[in-house]
């Protein structure tokens, strides 16, 4: 599948959450209900933001970007969280006690360790432009979410069906 | 013109930060005609090149201790001092 499973039911704006693994697990819950990933995908991104902790002090509002290995995906898709308050999570490469408030977070579920590179490259170029990043945070229609990012990433991307 | 330096760039799973990664070396090095062999793989297949590598560039920084200079890429992520950690590269790949 060379496309990408992109639609308002796997974006959830103002997620309530206490801690990172809840927001990882809320997010987790609603890609297996939907069969994109496996059962496995939930613990399996867990584990790697406790060992790899994926947070990004980007300018403005900081992001993070869990992932995990291709085989708990079922398909390709990017899952978009924005909290209600912000969770702390680990700093991508930082100490084990650093942490960076995060309000956006990008759940990259691939299913290809190769041919991503654009989708990636154009995910960076979002983390890097403060006034989009401050725009999703701040969004509360996940319709309008959806519209920014399929622009911005140029998202060749299938909707409504997994 | 310095040999061939060998550059490990590597990431918890080695899909996705890893790829950002690899593809920024790889056009700084073409840009300064430099050569290099760069190896995209997860951390913990680092060991494996312990004896070859000159330079290890990760998102994901552990504790261990290697006999190559490791450079943290996460400014390739969030842009914040970006150009800093290229020079830094730069001069690793020009020794």
């Amino acid at each position: 599948m060379s496309g990408i499973y992109f639609d308002e039911s796997i974006i959830s704006v103002d997620l309530e959450a206490t801690s990172s693994e809840d927001v990882l697990r809320s997010m987790g819950r609603n890609l297996y209900d939907k069969n994109l990933v496996k059962e496995t995908f939930t613990q399996a991104i867990i584990d790697r933001e406790d060992e790899f902790a994926t947070g990004l002090p980007t300018s403005g509002v900081s992001v993070a970007i869990p992932h995990t290995d291709t085989e708990h995906v079922n398909a390709k898709t990017i899952s978009v969280a924005t909290l209600k308050e912000p969770v702390d999570f680990g700093v991508m490469g930082g100490g084990p006690d650093e942490t960076t408030p995060v309000k956006v977070v990008f759940l990259l579920a691939m299913n290809d360790s190769s041919h991503q590179l654009s989708l990636l490259q154009q995910l960076m170029q979002v983390f890097q432009d403060e006034k989009t990043l401050m725009t999703l945070a701040n969004e509360k229609d996940a319709s309008h979410i959806k519209r920014i990012l399929i622009e911005k990433l140029s998202l060749d991307f299938k909707g409504g069906e997994a | 013109m310095a040999e061939t330096k060998q550059v490990l760039v590597a990431c918890g799973a080695g899909i996705a930060t890893s790829t950002v990664v690899n593809k920024a070396i790889e056009d700084m090095a073409k840009e300064h005609n430099l050569k290099v062999d760069l190896k995209q793989i997860k951390i913990a297949e680092v060991g494996s090149y312990e004896e070859s590598a000159d330079l290890l560039v990760t998102t994901a920084m552990t504790k261990k201790e290697y006999p190559f200079p490791v450079i943290n890429a996460r400014n390739f992520l969030t842009g914040i001092g970006v150009e800093d950690t290229k020079k830094e590269i730069l001069e690793e790949l020009k020794k």
